[in-house]
């Protein structure tokens, strides 16, 4: 009976079907690991795209293109590029915001965590939130407008009259600012501003993953609160700080309109914060749609190549940093 | 002896003294440095509100832009491009999106799954120049002119690392139980998956292409060289060619999304930078718009999620 139930049941070519795909669950899983490989492969898709598509430009000038050099050449119409000053201005932006960004990205993160009254926390952490939510261009805009003349001058005059003033770190900062205040300090803050959130959150998650005994352990010792976050919890969390901070100096690197509104666009730039600069990012966003020739395109998708990798090299640096503190925490503080 | 040991008294006092101090001043800090990140905030908020709200009227909505100097232009073009721009990255983005996050939430530690959330977190990284940069290199390139389309696929790499995080995490808040319970009546994984698991984080993951949207729709710099900008595009107008000339509707939407398009942000960037006071009164205009929507879908789209977290925790 139960032999001939099978017999039947097996000749239903459905069923056969339905069985070798378990009703449907290969299909879904094939789909499943497909979409999933997809998104891995998308970034090597990326780099392999620009390395290709950038080959003009490598041919044409090797190394040479990214070397720093005193008198830059970036002529479209003689077909002559290097990439210093974009290399140079974006690092220095970037630099420079991060150096502004990080003690008030962690004070925020240490307010948040460790101080602020339960019913504030929540309101607090969506406000500074939302400072990245807002887009670029709409920074950009405020930035001509409001934060050049409003901020970015006075804050230049003052720097030109006491740090430039400095011998030797004082060329960091030659004035004068020039009267727009566009200019890579003004980058650099605008900068400061859009990853302060970045920073803060990260970090902000940082303090809460560390389990409370480490505190108490602290306290129980005679320990302020300052000294405890000083002593016990930055250094328990050193590693995941350290990623926030560089996850921050990659959305710095990569920023495009904001910067590209402020920053003054000049290729001659010296080497002073205070005067107008370029920005890799920028430099594409300016010239790329119209390129006068074929190498000209090539040695935009350069710099967004070099742009891609120096960025991908941090991020993935950045979270292996974090995931390595939230692998380290024990069990308690996790439930 | 007693000297001493009275000083060593006073130095540990003075001690405690200064440390309780230093506690004082660095909490305080903290909470200044706080207040200090939230004065950009308002100032941008407020500024963009007055600046705009001056400059907004039902003409702007309603208006193809027109030329210096003739009054009622507006940015119908930049509304009807964003909204086919971020559309198609809807299309492009979610489906991918999804089902990735269905293979992170149900096995996270496959080595697949670690090197998906990996990959994933360092996506969200790239930043947005460098991947117009890439939909140029693959659509603008092999199609040989600037389209919707390509600035459509820009945005929607921009837009996968938030919908698959999100996805996840609503995918996880889902209790066990009710997959179970599926499973355990004989239904097979992919029906669990479509019509259980998704409908009952369903609305948290609508939350989160919100979300993924009201950062696609900010976005300029990839669209510089994909969607390009075109102040003449009217869908109104393809539309009614296309009917006149007895077009099938493919054929139409062809058009639609191979043409280069204005976009909102694309506007105000190139506003912006003109010399011409009412060009820029324009942008101010453009900005609030951006700014209202982008704020709103954020700030609803965080209570709506804190609610549903706290529900199906509790």
């Amino acid at each position: 009976m139960l032999k001939q139930l099978k017999s039947l049941s097996e000749k239903d070519w459905r069923v056969r079907i339905q069985r070798a795909l378990h009703h449907g669950d290969r299909p879904w899983q094939g789909l499943l690991i497909l979409f999933s490989s997809v998104v891995i492969v998308l970034m090597l898709v990326i780099g392999g795209m620009l390395w290709v598509k950038s080959s003009g430009s490598r041919d044409a000038f090797g190394l040479s293109f990214l070397a720093p050099t005193a008198n830059p050449n970036w002529d479209p119409v003689n077909n002559l590029f290097q990439a210093w000053p974009f290399l140079y201005g974006t690092l220095e932006t970037s630099l420079f915001a991060i150096l502004f960004a990080l003690p008030i990205g962690i004070g925020i993160a240490i307010f948040l965590a460790e101080l602020c009254p339960p019913w504030l926390r929540t309101p607090l952490t969506w406000l500074v939130e939302l400072l990245a939510a807002i887009p670029s261009v709409v920074y950009g805009l405020w930035g001509i407008f409001v934060f050049l003349p409003k901020v970015v001058a006075p804050i230049g005059n003052f720097l030109a009259d006491t740090l430039g003033r400095v011998p030797l770190a004082g060329a960091l900062f030659t004035g004068p600012i020039p009267a727009s205040g566009a200019s890579r300090l003004a980058a650099s803050l605008i900068l400061t501003i859009m990853i302060v959130p970045t920073i803060a959150a990260v970090s902000r998650d940082v303090f809460l993953a560390i389990p409370p005994s480490q505190r108490e352990a602290a306290k129980a010792l005679g320990a302020t609160e300052w000294e405890t976050i000083w002593q016990v919890l930055i250094p328990y969390g050193r590693s995941g700080l350290l990623g926030a901070v560089i996850l921050g100096l990659g959305r710095a690197l990569g920023e495009t309109m904001a910067v590209t509104m402020v920053i003054g666009n000049s290729i001659q730039g010296g080497i002073s914060l205070l005067s107008a600069g370029y920005s890799m990012a920028s430099i594409i966003a300016n010239e790329f749609a119209e390129s006068v020739s074929q190498l000209h395109t090539d040695a935009l998708i350069e710099i967004g190549l070099v742009l891609f990798v120096i960025t991908l090299l941090l991020n993935i640096l950045a979270r292996f940093l974090i995931w390595r503190v939230a692998r380290q925490v024990p069990q308690e503080a996790r439930s | 002896m007693s000297l001493f040991s009275e000083l060593m008294d006073r130095n540990r006092v003075k001690r405690a003294r200064q440390r309780k101090a230093a506690n004082a001043v660095m909490l305080s800090l903290t909470g200044l440095l706080t207040a200090l990140a939230l004065v950009p905030l308002f100032w941008i908020i407020g500024y963009v509100i007055i600046q705009g709200g001056k400059n907004i009227n039902l003409d702007f909505f309603i208006n193809l832009p027109r030329p210096l100097g003739i009054s009622g232009g507006g940015v119908l073009s930049a509304i009807e491009g964003t909204l086919v721009v971020t559309l198609l990255a809807a299309v492009f983005a979610i489906p991918p999106g999804v089902l990735a996050a269905f293979y992170a939430a149900r096995s996270p530690n496959t080595p697949l799954g670690v090197a998906l959330r990996f990959s994933t977190d360092v996506l969200a990284g790239v930043p947005s120049i460098v991947v117009g940069l890439f939909a140029y290199t693959l659509l603008v390139v092999p199609m040989k002119h600037y389209s919707g389309l390509a600035g459509g696929a820009a945005l929607a790499v921009l837009m996968l690392p938030t919908i698959i995080r999100t996805t996840e995490e609503m995918l996880k808040l889902v209790p066990a139980s009710l997959r179970e319970a599926s499973l355990g009546l004989g239904a097979p994984e992919w029906k669990t998956s479509l019509r259980v698991l998704l409908p009952a984080a369903s609305s948290g993951i609508i939350t989160g292409f919100l979300l993924a949207l009201a950062r696609a729709v900010g976005e300029t710099a990839p669209l510089l060289m994909t969607a390009l900008g075109n102040e003449r595009f009217d869908i109104g107008q393809i539309i009614t060619s296309g009917v006149q000339s007895h077009l099938s509707v493919f054929q139409i939407i062809g058009h639609i999304i191979n043409a280069p398009v204005d976009s909102l942000p694309l506007t105000l960037w190139k506003y912006a930078q003109q010399p011409y006071p009412e060009r820029v009164a324009q942008a101010w205009a453009v900005a609030l718009v951006l700014m209202l929507f982008v704020l709103i879908v954020n700030v609803s789209a965080r209570v709506w999620i804190q609610s549903r977290t706290r529900r199906m925790k509790g």
